[in-house]
């Protein structure tokens, strides 16, 4: 039986992120995915792309594959389409995911391509000093933006939802198994699938914000989710929360079976 | 790293060994907070103790939620 810890390049711990940094947690529930469906780790590339997130392929035993910022997906459907035998899961930041690289995220969604796209959204950009990105709620405090963040912030995953995506859901890592099942259920997909994980940057984001430290945003984060069937019948203050679960999970012919499909 | 036979409700007895890994441990202070039983305290250098290693059920949360993989709980049933 698999272990975790053969998904995991112990000799290069400790890994670079802060105290209470979720990204950790978020490399641990990968690797416990990874092991619990049983796939080599030399079928799997574990694909980043620029930031914090970027520097999850240190810590992996799996291939794995670092870009440009935001071009992730590009790099990886050239990937995929040359060993569609091997799993490709992207992680990427929210600036990464949906500002440097918003316009390879909806293509990728859209055409289906068979990638698993992790991005865990800290809510800022958190290497570079912590600068608001898209999906930064509107009023944070940020380093650029001192008075409040004057921006909505957008949904990825209804953008990826509208975009074609085959399986698109969202938690936070304050929901460990459920991140994990979720993760389990994304890398077995057949089509794009996205997964947005809400997590703590307790040294900008969470300092900005006077959100407290890991252990305090933890638990900000999960009184500011709540389950996708109750944010549904919410009306009025659902700008107050962010919803969590399975948006959708539905069946769609991928980019490389049209592809053969069509020659 | 500290090992105890736990005599459980159940009557059944469990071997728990909870590991604390110093050199991965950035002091976060997640185990301390999370664990549903009180197991862990703060240590006066802010590294986490087990405290009270017979409170431990084995449920595996605080490995779950470290995120530097300074914390593992063996549980034998």
């Amino acid at each position: 039986m698999a272990s975790y810890r053969d998904y995991l390049a112990w000799e290069r711990l400790p890994h670079l992120w802060c105290a209470g940094c979720g990204h950790g947690v978020i490399l641990k529930a990968l690797t416990l995915a990874l092991a619990a469906l049983e796939v080599p780790p030399d079928k799997v590339v574990v694909a980043s792309g620029i930031g914090c997130s970027g520097r999850i392929g240190d810590y992996v035993t799996t291939h794995r594959f670092q870009g440009t910022h935001g071009r992730t997906l590009a790099f990886a459907t050239g990937i995929h389409l040359a060993r569609p035998e091997v799993k490709v899961i992207c992680v990427m930041g929210d600036g990464d995911a949906a500002a440097i690289g918003g316009n390879h995220l909806i293509h990728a969604a859209r055409r289906n391509v068979d990638l698993t796209a992790i991005v865990p959204n800290n809510l800022n950009y958190g290497m570079t000093g912590g600068q608001f990105s898209p999906l930064t709620p509107p009023a944070s405090i940020s380093s650029t933006s001192r008075q409040g963040k004057a921006e909505p912030a957008f949904d990825i995953c209804h953008l990826a939802v509208v975009a074609g995506a085959s399986y698109v859901a969202r938690t936070t890592v304050y929901h460990v198994t459920e991140m994990q099942k979720f993760l389990q259920e994304a890398i077995l997909k057949k089509g794009f699938s996205l997964l947005e994980v809400l997590t703590p940057c307790p040294t900008y984001y969470g300092r900005y914000n006077a959100l407290g430290e890991a252990a305090q945003m933890l638990e900000w984060l999960n009184r500011s989710v709540i389950p996708l069937a109750r944010y549904r019948q919410m009306s009025g203050d659902e700008a107050r929360y962010w919803w969590r679960g399975r948006l959708v999970d539905r069946e769609a012919p991928d980019f490389l079976s049209r592809l053969k499909g069509a020659g | 790293m500290v090992i105890l036979i736990l005599p459980a409700k159940t009557g059944k007895q469990r071997h728990i060994a909870i590991h604390l890994d110093h050199n991965l441990c950035k002091r976060c202070g997640i185990c301390v907070a999370f664990c549903p039983q009180g197991v862990f305290v703060t240590g006066d250098d802010g590294y986490p103790v087990v405290a009270a290693t017979e409170k431990c059920t084995g449920c595996q949360l605080c490995f779950y939620r470290c995120p530097d993989f300074a914390v593992e709980v063996e549980v034998d049933k």
